[in-house]
């Protein structure tokens, strides 16, 4: 990505701030100018929690080529604990651990490098939570 | 509205053309289509193409593939949504004809994929996905596919086998389509012991990458009598949206944009699931058809899986799917394959299918979709 492209993101990449609408109280994570549920253009903005349950997964062995060191890896959509669905990896994990309602927490991590100048780009990834 | 007729049709055998360029692929198809309906001269060009600036370093695809039919200042379109291209291309281009704009449409469909490497292509495909919030996580559409038979298994208990018996029974059909890419005999065990690509998903899951074109002509129906081909109706047309991302579908088990796409077209047509011959679906994964044939409302939620297992949808079962092989064996050039669909269709309905005719065929549907089913295409097609 280029640089202002990440940089515009940040305060969702970085800090997970989501959009409740005013008007139904629908999150949406991304943040939304008009909400998809009642037409609402008004939104709080907040932090979500960082904890949230696996609702479906799978294991990424043939990869595009910029993840193509990495294969494979474990890949699922969250449910977070404040309501909206992020497709991220699952790490720090044994693939025969993955399971639906398997609970989670988003830690900051290395998501992969891009370019001849190798940029890093970081965001979240999901480990189990273990208790 | 004018009643729409398709009179002609064209397809050249699809796979890795090397020799071949994508206009060379679009016109050898399109030519055959205009041959089959007996004209030289078209009034208007719809072409279906996801990327032709990724695979193949041109776009303004329109006005080359234009030129180079040899249909010189006719007004060109190309249009994209994905691997859904094609049949929008269709959708537009029987728009064009009903609206009384034009005459004889062609519409066609042309994707040339192998001239990039395997990695470059599969970039390109995903750009089809939410590149910022799906592509983040380095998800590939086998990916996608796969957690959506994820969830599929675990809330309907559809099993692995029942997968396979999807591709088992497209590569059946496929063998009897010369113009297939892959034509070769598969069993359950071939599928399951196949590569993993994207757990639970296999190679023997997925469609391969594939060079192909394919072309129909299009015409008010009250003009048939003029060329001489038997005509096929088109009496039913739907087309829908659903969120881009997977992750923003509180179901992923069903696909909402085929089911509204199908109410659509059900509607127009006046048909119900039960009044349909046989279909041609987009079965870009194994799961793919079974969640379509749902969506369709052939059977029930979660009875697709079995339904498979069981042969209703062979080509000799209650309902054949794909008998043409499917982008599974047929291949799957991207923006061709909603056009191919109707192909297939119309020589079904013509009774000119070959030992892959579907018997008494006199309704058909073609469903074509996007991404991970962030649009889709339905149309019926009827016997005159």
């Amino acid at each position: 990505m280029p640089p202002a492209r990440s940089w515009r993101n940040y305060a969702q990449l970085y800090r997970l701030e989501a959009g409740r609408c005013k008007k139904c109280g629908r999150v949406h994570y991304p943040p939304r100018l008009i909400c998809p549920e009642c037409q609402g253009r008004v939104f709080e903005t907040f932090r979500m929690k960082r904890t949230g349950k696996v609702v479906t997964h799978t294991v990424i062995r043939t990869p595009s080529h910029e993840f193509s060191g990495e294969a494979p890896f474990a890949v699922g959509i969250v449910e977070m604990d404040d309501g909206p669905r992020l497709t991220l990896q699952i790490v720090d994990v044994d693939f025969d651990e993955l399971r639906i309602g398997l609970p989670v927490r988003l830690e900051f991590r290395r998501l992969f490098a891009e370019g001849e100048a190798g940029v890093i780009h970081y965001g979240h990834k999901a480990v189990p939570l273990r208790t | 509205m004018r009643d729409v007729a398709v009179i002609g049709v064209g397809m050249q055998k699809w796979g890795e053309l090397w020799e071949k360029s994508i206009r060379d692929i679009f016109v050898e198809s399109a030519l055959l289509a205009m041959d089959d309906a007996g004209v030289n001269r078209i009034d208007a060009l719809y072409v279906g193409s996801m990327s032709p600036g990724i695979f193949s370093a041109q776009e303004h695809l329109e006005s080359v593939l234009a030129d180079y039919l040899g249909q010189k200042f006719i007004p060109g379109t190309r249009v994209e949504s994905a691997c859904a291209s094609g049949g929008l291309a269709f959708r537009l281009a029987f728009m064009d004809v009903a609206s009384g704009t034009h005459d004889i449409v062609l519409a066609g469909g042309v994707e040339k994929m192998t001239d990039v490497s395997g990695g470059e292509a599969t970039h390109a495909l995903a750009t089809a996905a939410d590149m910022k919030w799906e592509g983040m996580s380095g998800v590939t559409f086998p990916g996608l596919y796969a957690m959506m038979a994820v969830a599929h298994m675990h809330k309907y208990g559809t099993t692995r086998e029942q997968l396979a018996s999807v591709a088992v029974k497209n590569h059946a059909n496929g063998l009897h389509n010369e113009r297939a890419q892959f034509r070769m005999k598969i069993t359950v065990e071939d599928v399951i012991n196949s590569v993993k690509v994207a757990d639970p998903l296999n190679i023997l899951d997925c469609s391969p990458i594939t060079d192909g074109a394919a072309a129909v002509i299009l015409v008010p129906a009250d003009m048939i009598k003029r060329f001489k081909r038997p005509g096929v109706k088109v009496t039913g047309a739907g087309h829908a949206t659903d969120t881009i991302a997977l992750h923003s579908r509180e179901d992923m088990t069903t696909l909402k944009a085929v089911s509204e796409a199908a109410r659509q077209a059900y509607a127009m047509s006046g048909k119900r699931p039960e009044d349909i011959d046989f279909a041609e679906v987009h079965d870009c994964f194994t799961i793919a058809e079974i969640i379509v044939s749902e969506s369709l409302g052939f059977f029930a939620p979660g009875q697709g899986g079995p339904a498979a297992e069981r042969g209703e949808t062979a080509l000799t079962g209650r309902i054949p799917i794909n008998a043409s092989g499917g982008l599974k064996s047929k291949g799957h050039p991207v923006g061709a394959t909603g056009i191919a669909q109707v192909v297939e269709l119309v020589e079904q309905l013509r009774g000119a299918a070959g030992p892959r005719q579907v018997k008494d065929a006199r309704v058909g549907l073609a469903q074509n979709m996007g991404g991970s089913g962030g649009s889709s295409l339905v149309h019926i097609l009827e016997v005159m």
